[in-house]
């Protein structure tokens, strides 16, 4: 298992083929307490870079984007009935979608966790 | 100097260093740094419900008027009968533009030698102050009091925790005021507030509300509560915001506020927008502000568009968000008179999704003041 993250603060976690894309802990303190969150449903085409999910605190609605592109394989259920699961566990039972990469050099470029924690603590 | 427009920077409250101290996120809001939270917006907000939350609104203005005709020069830019309220009282009105537009709305107190104490909202107070200079006679002088603080001490429990301090508070009720002395510190408290609870707002000295601020939180009562829980409790009580539900292009009729313009004024009228006022009071507004209760769990925010049946644009969504209290998303938006009726299904419009709403009696959290 290899953990990515972006600067626009979401996670990518690979196995093989396969990705589960959540937002950060950083993030989720940044958003405040989660009233909703909106995941994609199975089946459904993201593109890198666009927004493929909503996530909604008691302030303000946030998108999520999709850290690369792939077709969605299964969005987490849970969220929809308890969405202070991205509070509790942003980076556990918190994920947002799990998805099959269609070009895995989209990965190059994304950070590490090293690299993310350098680039929030320039925030 | 310059000659582009320099970003104004916000200034500091006197409780600054005291709202991050206790680790307020900080955000700009009328002009000034403020405390948006301190834990948590919801868990501050459900506090406040059950005990009671401190709240700095020193950003707001606070203004003494005085002057021989001041009644009677008030009365002309506000629709409330201010030569009625009696020493010690509170009223709620509104100050209005020669169209019956709103330019704020705000509170009067009738103090004991017969000035006025008057409250109004932060984004609008210099120009409150540019627009009562312009229409006030000579003799009425306004003194804009920017030396004192204020804070809210709002909840079921703050009379315990204040009158452990100050003995004697329990003794005011609702929309009632008086001077207290606390260690040598005149302070002025009114029995008022912005959450649907119980409560108090407390006038002082901005050199003395650190001291005051600390005093209370000492209470196993009292919290500090930052702007987002202000407003998700202000929505939950149906409390209009200025600048949000309440703006030059809406009237005290098409806001629901007709409370706020007793008969004797509605009679006389004299006061600026009186005409069309008048003409909406008879005849209805073309729309009206409502409370909504959105169906599902996404909150429907301010900006959303009102639907009619047919899919046009008929009203807007003017505040929304999550209530903590029903675990549900409530809004509040102005409708058409028609679509105005407590139970009428409403269809809303937020970035292309369309929602199921039905119009809800205001508040939607019943009041719990101390009458």
């Amino acid at each position: 298992m290899t953990l990515y993250f972006t600067q626009d603060h979401e996670w990518i976690s690979i196995e093989g083929g396969s990705a589960t894309v959540g937002i950060t802990d950083y993030a989720q303190a940044q958003l405040g307490d989660v009233v909703f969150v909106e995941v994609p449903p199975a089946g459904t085409q993201v593109t890198k870079g666009k927004e493929a999910a909503v996530v909604e605190s008691v302030k303000a609605a946030s998108d999520v984007y999709a850290p690369v592109s792939g077709e969605v394989t299964e969005g987490n259920g849970a969220l929809e009935a308890d969405p202070a699961l991205v509070n509790s566990s942003p980076e556990g039972d918190g994920w947002f979608f799990k998805l099959t990469l269609s070009d895995p050099a989209e990965l190059e470029g994304l950070m590490d966790a090293a690299a993310y924690k350098a680039f929030v603590d320039t925030l | 100097m310059s000659e582009t427009v320099a970003e104004i920077e916000d200034q500091a409250l006197p409780l600054d260093g005291w709202h991050r101290g206790r680790g307020a996120r900080m955000v700009s809001f009328a002009g000034y740094q403020m405390p948006i939270q301190y834990e948590g917006i919801i868990a501050e907000h459900l506090w406040t419900r059950e005990h009671a939350g401190l709240f700095d609104v020193s950003h707001m203005g606070q203004l003494n008027l005085s002057g021989e005709g001041v009644d009677t020069a008030l009365e002309a830019l506000l629709p409330g009968d201010i030569k009625g309220i009696m020493p010690g009282r509170i009223r709620y009105s509104l100050l209005l533009a020669d169209n019956g537009g709103i330019l704020d709305d705000l509170m009067v107190t009738r103090l004991a030698g017969g000035n006025l104490y008057v409250v109004v909202n932060g984004a609008t107070k210099y120009d409150d102050i540019a627009h009562m200079h312009e229409h006030l006679p000579e003799d009425v002088t306004l003194n804009h009091m920017d030396e004192h603080a204020l804070l809210a001490l709002q909840g079921p429990e703050a009379v315990t925790a204040l009158a452990r301090i100050l003995p004697g508070v329990e003794a005011l009720t609702f929309m009632t005021a008086a001077a207290f002395d606390w260690q040598g510190t005149l302070l002025w408290i009114s029995r008022s507030g912005y959450t649907g609870e119980d409560g108090f707002e407390i006038s002082v000295p901005a050199e003395r509300v650190e001291a005051l601020a600390e005093a209370l939180c000492a209470e196993p009562e009292v919290k500090p509560i930052g702007l987002g829980a202000r407003d998700s409790l202000r929505l939950e009580a149906g409390l209009p915001l200025y600048g949000h539900d309440l703006d030059p292009a809406t009237t005290p009729i098409m806001a629901d506020l007709g409370f706020a313009i007793p008969k004797r004024r509605r009679e006389e009228g004299g006061f600026l927008g009186a005409e069309r006022i008048l003409i909406e009071r008879e005849q209805g507004p073309v729309q009206k502000r409502v409370g909504l209760l959105v169906e599902g769990r996404q909150p429907v925010r301010e900006g959303a568009l009102v639907l009619d049946g047919e899919g046009n644009e008929v009203g807007k969504v003017t505040s929304g968000g999550f209530s903590p209290s029903l675990e549900r998303p409530i809004s509040m938006a102005y409708v058409p008179l028609a679509l105005a009726a407590p139970d009428t299904a409403i269809q809303l419009e937020q970035r292309g999704k369309i929602f199921q709403a039905t119009v809800a009696p205001l508040p939607f959290v019943p009041h719990r003041y101390h009458r």
